[in-house]
C-alpha cells in the first residue's frame, strides 16, 4: 500500500472519496477554496465547507427520491461544480456514478444509460434533457432526470424531470428529519466499493465500462503525487470532459487527496481566456490540446507584426537547442545559457503568459503519444511537459517522465507501486493497486485483458537500457510492409500533424509495398494561407481539392519524409490524398476522445485507398455525410492522388 | 423544441393600435391599421415586401408620428411621446439593419442599454464614487445576467464590429433586453442567418417570453419560424390590415392567401 507523502492522508483500505471529502472539509473548512466557477463574469468560489454542504444536500435529496446503495447515477454535461457535487453525492449514498461525454449523440447516451442500469440521470441543461427525453422509451430503468440549469425548461411539464435545486431542498428536509443519515451512509462505504464506472469509447464497437474502486483511484493519485508533487495551494483548470479518466484523476481523486483548487471555465469556448486568468500550476491534457496550443501559437506568429515575428523566429531555435540539451542530459554551454536567458525574457516569458502557463509547474500529456516536435516546442518555452502512460483500466496511469529525465521517445518510468512486464509477444503488462476490477457486465472482455492480476494493455513496447518504457504502438496497429519493414502509423501521423496545416492524418501500408496517407487539412489555417496566396475557395471540399493546397501539403509531407528517412530508412510516405471532409466522431470515424478508428476508415475510404495503390491519379467520390442533428447531405467530387516520390 | 404554453392566461392587452394611418406626401403608408397585442404573447406582423411592417414598428417606437389614430401602451396613449419617453415606459426594439456602436465592446453596448435606468448625475458619475459606483455595479449585474442568458460570454470583451453577423444580431437583442422592457419589438431578428443561428434565435425569443415575462412583437419573413413560435399574427398588405388571428387562422384566410398569391407555398408547405 502506498505511503503518505508530504502530509497527505494515508490511503488505507477503508478510505473512500466521501470520507476524504469530510476529512478535508474538517481540516480546511471555510478557510480554503475547493472549487471555483466563472459565472456572470466573476470567479465564484466554493470553500471546502460549501463543497461538503452541497454534496450532503444533493446526496440526501437522491436518497429521498429512492436512491439505494449500489444503484447507478449517470451524469452528463459540461464541467461545472454540480457535476462533481452529483458524483460525490452518489458516492456518499453508496451509489456508483458514471459520466457520459457531453457531445455524445442520443444513441450513444441511450446505450450508456441503459447498459449501466442508471436509475437517475443528472443532466446539465435543456440540450442534454432533450436528448434523454427523445430516448425515454429505450431507457425504462431511469426513474428521474435531474437538470441543473433551468433555462428553457419552464414549459417542460414531464414529471420525469426534476430541478437540481428541488432535489437539494428535499435533501435539506431529510437532513432535518434524520441528521445522522448522511454520516451513517458515508461510514458504510469502504475502499473496495466501486467509485466510478469509466466508459471508454473504444476504437472498436460499443463503449465498455471499467469498474474502478476508491482504492484504485486513491492509490493511483497518491503514487502519482509521490513522483510529481501537487500542493494544497495549486490551481487546476478542469476543462476536459469529466467522464475522461484523466480528468477524474486530477479534478476529483488528486484534488480531494491534496486539497488543491479546481476551477471550472465559464463556457467551453472561453477556456483559453480562463486559462490565462487562473494561471494553473497543474495541467493534464491529451496530445490534441497541446498540439492545438502549439498550432495556435504558430498561427498567431504568422499574423504578428514583423518585429514580433523576427523575435520569435530568433528565440525559438535557441529554446529548441536548450530543450535538446536537457533531453540528452548534456550541460548547456555558457553561451547557450546566456542566449536562452535573453530569449526567455524577450519572448518566452510573454508567450507563456499569453498561454496561461506563467505558473505552470506540473504539465503532462496522456491518452496517446505526443509528437516529438510538440514536446520540443513546450520544453523550448520552459514548460516541463511530461508524458503519462496508462489505461482507463489502471485508473489512468502506470508510467510518467521524471523531472530531469524527459525523453520524448519514452513514456518514463513506472510510478511507485506499479510493476511493468513485457510479454513474449512484446505486449506491455502492468500490475498495481490501481488495476480495475473488471468491465461492467462484460466478463468475456474482462477475461481478455485481466489475467492473474496483470493488465494486458494491447500496446507493444520495450524497456530502454536506462529503464524507461518505450511504447511502439497498439500491438494490432504496428504495421509491416510487404518487404517486412516494421513501422508505426501513429508515429508518422504525429509527425504529419505537427504541421499546422494538417488537422488529422491516417497512415496506411500494412501488408502493402509502400506507405500512403489520408490527410485532413486544418480549414481555418489553410484558409488563412489561401487568402494570403489570393486563392479563392468556398467549402472545405473545395479548398482541399485546390492544386495549390496539394502543392503546399506536399512540401510538408516531404519535410516529414526527410525526418522519417533518418529513422526508418525506407518507410516513408509515397502518396497521399487530401480528404474532402473532416473525419468526425459523428460519422464514427473518430472516437469521442478523437482517436482515429482505423478499421472503419479503411472500410469507408476503401476506394480512395485503393486508388493510391493501383496508379490512378484521381478518384470520383459520391458519398453521404451525416450532420450532428441527423440530417444528411450528398457530396459529389473528385479527389486527386499526389505522388510524393515523383520528382525527388 | 418545447411546446409554447398558451391560451390559458386571461388576455390583458399590453399594446393596442387603433385606426393608425401614416402618409408620406401623397403616399399612404398605413391606412387605418389596428391590432391588439396581449400580455405575454409573441405576436408577428407579416406581409409582402413594402407592405408597411417597418412603418408600423416605427409608429410604435416613435420614430414616425401617425397622422391619425391612437397607440395605447398599457392603456396609455403614447402616440405623442418621444422615442426616449416610450423606452422609459418599457418599450424596446431591435433594428432590421444592426444599429450597434461598432467601435465599442459588447459589454459597453449592453451597459449603454442600461442608460435609461441610471439616475446618478455627471459629477458623481465622473468621480465614480458612492451611489454612482453602486449603480454601475448593479447595472453590470443585470448585463452579466443577459450575457449568460444569450450565451455570449466568450465575446464579452470583443469589439462589436469584429463579430460575425449572427452574433451582432444577438448582441443587439441583448441591448434591447438591457432596457428591461415590458414589450420588445424585433424587426426581422432572423434575417440573414443560417439554419442553426435561426434555431438559436427562435429559442431565445421563446425563452425571453417564458423567463423574462416580456411580450414580443416581431416582423419576420421566415414563415416557418413565425408559424412555429408565434401565438398570434397580423397580416398587412399595402398599408391595410388583411387579417389577425392564430397561425392556423392566418393560414386559412383567403385574403392572406391572395396577398401571397404565387407564394402559397410560403404559408402552407412549411
Amino acid at each position: 500500500m502506498t505511503r503518505a507523502t508530504n502530509n497527505l492522508p494515508p490511503v488505507t483500505p477503508e478510505l473512500t472519496l466521501p470520507k476524504l471529502l469530510i476529512e478535508q472539509a474538517r481540516r480546511l473548512g471555510a478557510g480554503k477554496v475547493a472549487l471555483r466557477e466563472k459565472e456572470f463574469g466573476i470567479w465564484q468560489s466554493f470553500t471546502w465547507a460549501d463543497y461538503l454542504r452541497r454534496v450532503r444536500e444533493f446526496s440526501l435529496g437522491l436518497v429521498s427520491l429512492g436512491l439505494q446503495r449500489g444503484d447507478k447515477v449517470a451524469i452528463v454535461g459540461d464541467n461545472r461544480p454540480e457535476w462533481v457535487f452529483a458524483e460525490l453525492a452518489a458516492l456518499c449514498a453508496g451509489a456508483v456514478p458514471l459520466g457520459i461525454y457531453q457531445d455524445s449523440t442520443a444513441t450513444e447516451v441511450g446505450y450508456v444509460i441503459d447498459h449501466s442500469d442508471a436509475v437517475f440521470v443528472v443532466a446539465e441543461d435543456q440540450e442534454q434533457v432533450d436528448k434523454i427525453l427523445e430516448l425515454k422509451e429505450k431507457i425504462p430503468k431511469v426513474r428521474a432526470v435531474i437538470y441543473t440549469d433551468p433555462k428553457g425548461m419552464r414549459a417542460y411539464t414531464d414529471s420525469f424531470l426534476i430541478d437540481y435545486a428541488e432535489v437539494e431542498k428535499r435533501g435539506r428536509e431529510l437532513d432535518a428529519r434524520e441528521p445522522g443519515l448522511f454520516d451513517g451512509n458515508v461510514a458504510l462505504g469502504t475502499g473496495s466499493d466501486t467509485a466510478l464506472i469509466a466508459y471508454t469509447s473504444g476504437t472498436t464497437g460499443f463503449p465498455k465500462g471499467s469498474l474502478l474502486t476508491h482504492t484504485n483511484m486513491l492509490s493511483m493519485a497518491a503514487s502519482l503525487i509521490a513522483v510529481d508533487p501537487k500542493r494544497p495551494d495549486d490551481e487546476f483548470l478542469s476543462f476536459l470532459p469529466l467522464p475522461w479518466i484523466g480528468e477524474q484523476m486530477m479534478g476529483v481523486a488528486s484534488a480531494l487527496l491534496v486539497g488543491f483548487t479546481v476551477n471550472f471555465p465559464e463556457e467551453p469556448d472561453t477556456v483559453q481566456e480562463n486559462l490565462r486568468e487562473i494561471g494553473p500550476n497543474v495541467m493534464f491534457s491529451p496530445p490534441r490540446i497541446w498540439e492545438n496550443l502549439a498550432a495556435s501559437v504558430q498561427v498567431k506568429v504568422m499574423d504578428a507584426s514583423p518585429l514580433k515575428r523576427f523575435a520569435f523566429n530568433r528565440a525559438m531555435p535557441i529554446g529548441v537547442r536548450m530543450a535538446d540539451c536537457r533531453f540528452q542530459k548534456k550541460e548547456p554551454s555558457l553561451g547557450l545559457r546566456l542566449a536562452y536567458q535573453a530569449a526567455y525574457w524577450g519572448v518566452f516569458r510573454a508567450l507563456r503568459d499569453r498561454l496561461g502557463f506563467s505558473r505552470l509547474r506540473s504539465a503532462s500529456t496522456g491518452g496517446a503519444a505526443l509528437g516529438p516536435d510538440t514536446f520540443r516546442f513546450f520544453h523550448a518555452l520552459g514548460v516541463n511537459l511530461k508524458q503519462i502512460y496508462g489505461q482507463t483500466e489502471i485508473s489512468g496511469i502506470s508510467c510518467i517522465h521524471l523531472t530531469g529525465d524527459v525523453n520524448f521517445d519514452s513514456v518514463g518510468k513506472p510510478i511507485p507501486g506499479t510493476e511493468i512486464l513485457i510479454a513474449e509477444n512484446g505486449e506491455i503488462l502492468s500490475r498495481s493497486p490501481s488495476v480495475f476490477s473488471g468491465y461492467y457486465k462484460n466478463d468475456a472482455a474482462t477475461a481478455e485483458v485481466l489475467k492473474d492480476g496483470w493488465l494486458h494493455s494491447g500496446d507493444a513496447g520495450y524497456f530502454s537500457e536506462d529503464g524507461q518504457l518505450i511504447v511502439i504502438d497498439r500491438l494490432k496497429d504496428v504495421m509491416h510492409l510487404l518487404d517486412g519493414t516494421r513501422f508505426s502509423p501513429q508515429f508518422i501521423e504525429n509527425k504529419l500533424k505537427f504541421s499546422p496545416y494538417v488537422k488529422e492524418a491516417v497512415v496506411i501500408g500494412d501488408k502493402r509495398e509502400r506507405i500512403t496517407a489520408l490527410i485532413n487539412i486544418d480549414m481555418p489555417i489553410v484558409g488563412k494561407w489561401a487568402e494570403k496566396q489570393r486563392l479563392g475557395y468556398t467549402t472545405y471540399t473545395d479548398l482541399s481539392a485546390k492544386p495549390e493546397v496539394y502543392g503546399m501539403i506536399e512540401a510538408e509531407v516531404r519535410r516529414v519524409n526527410r525526418d522519417l528517412a533518418k529513422i526508418n530508412g525506407t518507410a516513408v510516405i509515397s502518396k497521399f490524398v487530401l480528404l474532402y471532409k473532416e473525419l468526425d466522431a459523428d460519422d464514427d470515424e473518430l472516437t469521442r476522445t478523437k482517436k482515429v478508428r482505423r478499421g472503419f476508415i479503411g472500410e469507408r475510404y476503401k476506394d480512395v485507398i485503393e486508388a493510391m495503390y493501383d496508379g490512378r491519379e484521381a478518384v470520383a467520390i459520391d458519398a453521404v455525410i451525416k450532420f450532428q442533428d441527423g440530417r444528411t447531405a450528398r457530396i459529389k467530387t473528385s479527389v486527386a492522388v499526389r505522388d510524393v516520390a515523383k520528382g525527388e | 423544441m418545447a411546446q409554447a404554453a398558451s391560451g390559458t392566461t386571461t388576455a390583458t392587452p399590453i399594446l393596442e393600435l387603433r385606426d393608425v394611418s401614416l402618409h408620406f406626401g401623397g403616399i399612404t403608408a398605413l391606412d387605418g391599421v389596428g391590432f391588439t397585442v396581449n400580455q405575454g404573447e409573441i405576436f408577428a406582423v407579416i406581409g409582402p415586401n413594402g407592405a408597411g411592417k417597418t412603418s408600423v414598428f416605427n409608429c410604435i417606437s416613435g420614430l414616425y408620428h401617425p397622422a391619425k389614430g391612437s397607440i395605447l401602451f398599457e392603456g396609455r396613449e403614447i402616440a405623442g411621446l418621444t422615442p426616449a419617453r416610450r423606452a422609459r415606459l418599457g418599450l424596446a426594439r431591435s433594428f432590421q439593419n444592426i444599429e450597434l456602436f461598432k467601435g465599442m465592446t459588447v459589454i459597453d453596448n449592453l451597459m449603454l442599454g442600461r442608460h435609461i435606468h441610471m439616475k446618478t448625475g455627471l459629477l458623481t458619475g465622473g468621480l465614480f464614487f458612492g451611489p454612482a459606483r453602486r449603480e454601475e455595479i448593479r447595472n453590470r449585474e443585470v448585463v452579466e445576467e443577459i450575457i449568460d442568458f444569450l450565451e455570449i460570454q466568450a465575446i464579452r470583451q470583443k469589439v462589436v464590429g469584429t463579430l460575425a453577423y449572427g452574433l451582432q444580431k444577438r448582441v443587439e437583442l441583448g441591448r434591447a433586453l438591457a432596457l428591461a422592457p415590458k414589450l420588445l419589438l424585433l424587426d426581422e431578428p432572423m434575417a440573414g442567418m443560417n439554419a442553426e443561428e435561426t434555431e438559436d434565435m427562435a429559442r431565445f425569443v421563446l425563452d425571453i417570453k417564458d423567463e423574462r415575462n416580456t411580450s414580443i412583437v416581431l416582423i419576420e419573413h421566415d414563415m416557418g419560424v413565425v408559424m412555429d413560435i408565434c401565438d398570434r399574427i397580423c397580416a398587412i398588405d399595402f398599408g391595410v390590415k388583411l387579417a389577425e388571428g392564430t397561425p392556423a387562422e392566418i393560414q386559412a384566410n383567403p385574403n392572406v392567401v391572395s396577398a401571397y398569391l404565387g407564394e402559397t407555398d410560403v404559408l402552407f408547405n412549411i
